[in-house]
């Protein structure tokens, strides 16, 4: 009895330990941030006016209103807001100098940071330089333009749903490329219908709810897990055996962190695509594939042999 | 023509010859997609779907035309099988194509007006029109139409359940299509049977 307790013990405090270690990370919230969001995390914000000598009531401007939910979840919600903004927003009203302060980007931080160095900031810096994005705008185009510091969370090493990250990278585009307001804040071309300009796609639709719009307009590499070179539309990926191969270049970006896995699992080539979608030519089943040219090989075999002898023995 | 039996009407013909080259696209197409390859490619794969498609969907058509003439004309009667002695048939014919043809016997079951088919024949394009096809019609629609198609088909992917039935089905209608076409070289003369093919007298 005593030893039957005992492993009851174990396996109690076991679990316990165990939970411990999977407990998702609790972010404590800032009294200081709570400040900021008394403001910027609602749609309408209240002030003494001592010209008025009374409450006045506003609304936000939506620019700067921050999610704060969204905000508790992202990459870094462990941040107090003045670790990248002025002490200066703890005054009210704020000093007007602070609509021109700098913006720090990714690199000031991550920069041979050894905690995040599996990112591989500086390579993703050198592909974002490359990028369209880079060479055809000016300085304006910063991290920030895709990835917004108050609610971006990493999706594609993270998310076992892959349509969900499809959803939440292609919003990052479309968010300036279906949105004039934001599209022309760095560009004064007009703003280029997807549609439109994707007319020659065959199934449409099915392409754009299963693949990320970087998975043809970007260059792929290596090092990085989500290519950030995206190039001129010229070069753009048309050839759709580019997808619909054994080799299908989705396997270095869409499912590139799935692609370890092992192929024999289900016995398909590219294994980890057949999870989520169905790419015809990139589906293959390696045991039917035998199956089948061991057939075709014997009946045109017989044939031949059938062949020969009906000849022979006329 | 004296020793000849006009077997084959205009219509069977037709239909024969379309059903042939639909058939032929299909296959050729079909293993375009399959083995898509970015080395080589024997037809661009956008051709590929597109050809697929059209010839998938007039394959469609010209078998529910033979399913309808088939019905409402005599030769639905070819493909019927007798009450009794179907497998002794069966045994009968297949020993004269593995060892009765090389000892220059005559067909066990020879052609006439009544009986267009050898039970071989008859049991394969019983299987092939009455079973294959359809099989490989409604999964090829599936496939046209996925977001009709269920997500999961006994707990895998509902488009790759599909498209695994479509894939077999149709390497099984391309063996036939192998066979079938060797098989023709059987008759008088090896073109024999090609030419009835157009001039409908057997």
């Amino acid at each position: 009895m005593k030893k039957l307790s005992l492993i009851y013990l174990l396996v109690f405090f076991g679990t316990l330990l165990l939970a411990q270690e999977t407990a998702p990370e609790e972010i404590e919230h800032s009294p200081e941030n709570s400040a900021c969001f008394s403001c910027h995390g609602s749609t309408i914000y209240s002030y003494y006016n001592d010209i008025l000598g009374r409450n006045v009531t506003k609304r936000m401007n939506p620019y700067f209103l921050i999610d704060s939910v969204l905000y508790y979840n992202q990459n870094h919600k462990s941040f107090v807001c003045t670790d990248c903004h002025s002490y200066e927003c703890k005054d009210f009203p704020h000093n007007s100098e602070m609509r021109m302060e700098p913006m720090p980007t990714c690199l000031d931080c991550h920069e041979g940071d050894d905690a995040t160095a599996r990112y591989n900031f500086e390579k993703i810096d050198q592909e974002f330089q490359e990028s369209v994005h880079s060479t055809k705008h000016s300085d304006e185009f910063t991290c920030w333009m895709c990835h917004n510091p108050h609610s971006y969370k990493i999706n594609a090493r993270t998310n076992e749903n892959i349509k969900e990250t499809i959803v939440y990278d292609n919003n990052i585009c479309l968010s300036c490329h279906a949105d004039i307001n934001k599209y022309q804040l760095i560009s004064p071309k007009k703003n280029p219908n997807v549609i439109e300009s994707h007319d020659w796609l065959p199934n449409q639709i099915s392409h754009f709810a299963h693949v990320r719009c970087i998975e043809c307009h970007t260059a792929s590499s290596d090092n990085v897990m989500v290519a950030h070179q995206v190039q001129t539309k010229d070069k753009a990926v048309k050839k759709c055996v580019e997808c619909h191969s054994q080799n299908s270049m989705l396997m270095a970006s869409l499912y590139k962190y799935r692609a370890k896995e092992t192929r024999s699992q289900y016995g398909f080539l590219n294994a980890s695509i057949l999870r989520d979608a169905y790419v015809i030519g990139a589906n293959r089943n390696i045991y039917l594939n035998v199956i089948s040219g061991v057939i075709a090989g014997l009946v045109i075999l017989l044939i031949i042999i059938h062949a020969i002898l009906r000849m022979l023995l006329k | 023509m004296k020793d000849q039996i006009y077997l084959y009407p205009v219509w069977v013909r037709l239909w024969h010859l379309f059903n042939a080259l639909l058939f032929l696209a299909l296959i050729i197409t079909g293993l375009c997609l399959q083995y898509a390859n970015i080395n080589y490619t024997l037809i661009p794969f956008n051709y590929s779907v597109s050809i697929h498609n059209i010839s998938g969907i007039v394959l469609s058509v010209a078998f529910v035309f033979f399913l309808f003439a088939n019905h409402f004309t005599p030769n639905g009667n070819y493909y019927r099988f007798p009450k009794h002695g179907v497998f002794a048939g069966l045994i009968k014919q297949f020993r004269h194509y593995s060892y009765g043809i090389f000892k220059g016997e005559e067909c066990p079951f020879p052609v006439s007006v009544e009986r267009k088919f050898n039970p071989l024949q008859k049991i394969s394009y019983v299987i092939i029109m009455y079973i294959l096809m359809p099989i490989i019609i409604a999964t090829g629609l599936g496939l046209f139409f996925p977001d009709f198609l269920p997500p999961t088909i006994f707990g895998a992917s509902g488009i790759h359940f599909i498209d695994l039935i479509h894939i077999i089905t149709g390497f099984a209608l391309s063996i036939f299509m192998l066979v079938h076409i060797y098989f023709c070289t059987i008759g008088k003369t090896p073109l024999s049977n090609f030419k009835s093919m157009i001039t409908g007298w057997h």
